[in-house]
């Protein structure tokens, strides 16, 4: 079952290779078992439906038919097509703003604390003047994590361990910041699930008090099916600038990544590599495309 | 009137059903493969048979508890404390969990010691201490960045003196690709051996219920350093559905125990396979 994709997609287009003609059964027979194939990677299977009409259109298109090694063509128009749907090119976070604001929000354990320090970690390493923010006031011991991390960056912490009241929290840090001349702020958040209206109020209010200039969601690498339901929901609510998705250090094939950037067209901005500060990088989409193909 | 089989646009729903709750490919075919049998053999079918026929093909999957661990809130009689490893990879709610059943055990009357061998992940040992003064149970800890086997081994020794009903041991998350990190517990599980042979009586892996197809990798990867021998299925309050769990409890025979509906103590459930199949069909 776990076969990593590639075999699958040898399989796929084996019906394509070593055929003397090739006929239109037979392609649609590939697509069929490249559907399959990104099913299997947790990719949305309506996403991977529509994906696959299109790399079906674009395989009739160019002659696959008649092409010299159909196989080889058929790969190529697969990860070129899925490189598109992640966007194509690598989007920068914007850091506009004096001082620039960043929210972080997602699902519980998605990985938006680490983050939060793994970001700080970098902008501080470029020399930016940086503030985490801890606004999560629900998660036992989320302040003392963010705290510890931000003693590893070499971060300031801004923390007001009694206020119950995340939007103040966040408007107070704000104004700390401008006061400090900090040049980028970045607010972590608690996790909360979309279908909580409450907390995803919360959230919304947090933003509109501080008017943030990126607003990231993060996500967890190995999310099933219900990737695209959380991000819609999310986006819906925050319109979010970017996505994060985090633990790809992992072994999953990460179609959540495909699915999101299909349904809310938000670029992946950064990836997480690992538990420590340093495990950060920015999002390729042709990696990306080449990891979910397991070339 | 009576149909002799399922008609294809009945089976494709159902394909999309259970393939958006993370049911995967292959189960999903084994099910309904199963179905199509059934309904070739009895040959009438309405939309109400077919239901049932559905959620008692899904049901078999799931396999029921062992005997030889905790039934609901009842634990097995051993010799000394019951010893629970609870492991699984970044994130999915271990210590959640693990508060949460300490809430749950000691509400039945046990007597329960928590071990904190995360010392790795910023504040693990805090978050545990607070879950332990949420539940009114002691918590054994060597502080951060300690070796997490001492720990588990002192867990259990105190567990023992104490007269413990119950020791759960807290553990770092970790993906279960990272070789050091997974013989890492079988270590833990070594040294607890020295003082109770037959610990831990429990290995449970917890799993996100929102995690798709690389669950069943996760299940695979843990149970070859560890004997899993329970499930914990997590954030089943949101949206995704943890369909993935069947296949795991099909191919390797791990039963599920519990599910995790909320961040709140009382937020954990016994696992009944009947009401986990049937919110697989329920709209959100
Ligand atoms: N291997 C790996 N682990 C990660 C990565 N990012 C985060 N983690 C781990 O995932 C777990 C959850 O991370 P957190 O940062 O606490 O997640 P969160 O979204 O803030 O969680 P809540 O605040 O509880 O919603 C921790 O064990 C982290 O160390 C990553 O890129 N790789
Ligand atoms: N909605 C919901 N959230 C949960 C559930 N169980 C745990 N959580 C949340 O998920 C996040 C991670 O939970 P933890 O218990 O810290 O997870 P963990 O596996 O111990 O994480 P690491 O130790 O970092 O690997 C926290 O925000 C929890 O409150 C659940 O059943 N439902
Ligand atoms: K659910
Ligand atoms: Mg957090
Ligand atoms: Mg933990």
């Amino acid at each position: 079952m776990f076969d990593s994709l590639s075999t699958k997609l040898d399989y796929a287009i084996k019906s394509l290779k070593g055929e003397g003609k090739i006929t239109e059964i037979n392609v649609a027979t590939t697509v069929k078992e490249i559907r399959r194939a990104l099913v299997d990677a947790d990719v949305n299977y309506k996403v991977a439906k529509s994906v696959t009409d299109k790399i079906k259109d674009e395989a009739l298109g160019q002659d696959v038919l008649i092409a010299v090694k159909p196989g080889q063509l058929m790969v190529k128009i697969v990860a070129d097509e899925l490189t598109n749907l992640m966007g194509g090119t690598k989007v920068d976070i914007n850091l506009t703003g004096e001082p620039a604001v960043v929210l972080v929000a997602g699902l519980q354990g998605s990985g938006k604390t680490t983050f939060s320090g793994k970001l700080g970690y970098l902008l501080k390493k470029q020399n930016r003047n940086v503030l985490l923010v801890a606004c999560d006031i629900y998660r036992p011991a989320a302040i003392d994590q963010l705290k510890v991390l931000g003693e590893q960056a070499g971060v300031e912490v801004y923390a007001e361990p009694e206020n119950r009241n995340a939007v103040e929290i966040a408007r107070n840090a704000i104004a700390y910041a401008k006061e400090q001349r900090k040049k980028v702020v970045i607010v972590d958040t608690a996790g909360r699930l979309a279908i909580d209206e409450q907390m995803m109020r919360e959230i919304a209010e947090v933003k509109k008090a501080i008017q943030p200039t990126e607003t990231l969601f993060v996500v967890d690498s190995m999310t099933g099916q219900d990737a695209v339901n959380t991000a819609k929901a999310f986006n819906e609510r925050l319109n979010f600038d970017g996505v994060v998705l985090t633990k790809l250090d992992g072994d999953s094939r990460g179609g959540a990544a495909l699915s999101i950037r299909t349904v809310v067209e938000k670029p992946i901005k950064y990836i997480g590599t690992g538990e420590k500060l340093d495990a950060i990088d920015v999002f390729h989409p042709d990696r990306m495309a080449q990891r979910i193909l397991g070339m | 009137v009576g149909r002799s089989k399922v008609d294809e646009e009945v089976l494709d729903e159902l394909e999309n059903v259970l393939v958006s709750s993370d049911v995967g490919v292959d189960t999903t075919v084994k099910i309904i493969d199963a179905i199509e049998k059934r309904v070739a053999r009895d040959l009438y079918l309405n939309a109400t048979e077919l239901d049932k026929i559905l959620k008692e093909e899904i049901a078999r999957l799931l396999n029921a508890t062992q005997p030889d661990t905790a039934q609901g809130y009842d634990l097995p009689k051993v010799n000394g404390p019951y010893v629970i490893l609870v492991v699984g990879v970044n994130g999915v709610g271990k210590t959640t969990t693990i508060g949460k059943l300490a809430a749950q055990f000691k509400k039945s009357g046990k007597k329960v010691i928590l071990g904190a061998a995360d010392t790795f992940r910023a504040a693990a040992v805090d978050q545990l201490k607070l879950w332990g003064e949420r539940t009114g149970v002691p918590v054994v800890s060597h502080g951060m960045n300690t070796d997490p086997a001492s720990v588990a081994f002192d867990a259990v020794k105190q567990g023992v003196e104490q007269g413990a009903d119950v020791i759960l041991i807290d553990t770092a998350g970790r993906l279960h690709n990272k070789v050091n990190l997974m013989n890492e517990l079988a270590k833990i599980k070594r040294v607890m051996q020295k003082y109770i042979p037959e610990a831990p009586h429990e290995v449970m892996l917890v799993l996100d219920g929102s995690t798709g197809q690389n669950a069943m990798i996760q299940a695979k990867e843990f149970m070859r350093v560890t004997e899993v021998n329970a499930l914990a299925i997590t954030k089943l309050d949101g949206t995704a559905k943890g369909g993935v769990v069947i296949g795991i409890s099909d191919q390797l025979s791990i039963p599920v125990k519990y599910i995790g509906v909320g961040e709140k103590v009382d937020d954990l459930q016994v696992f009944n396979k009947y009401e986990f199949v049937d919110s697989l069909f329920k709209k959100n």
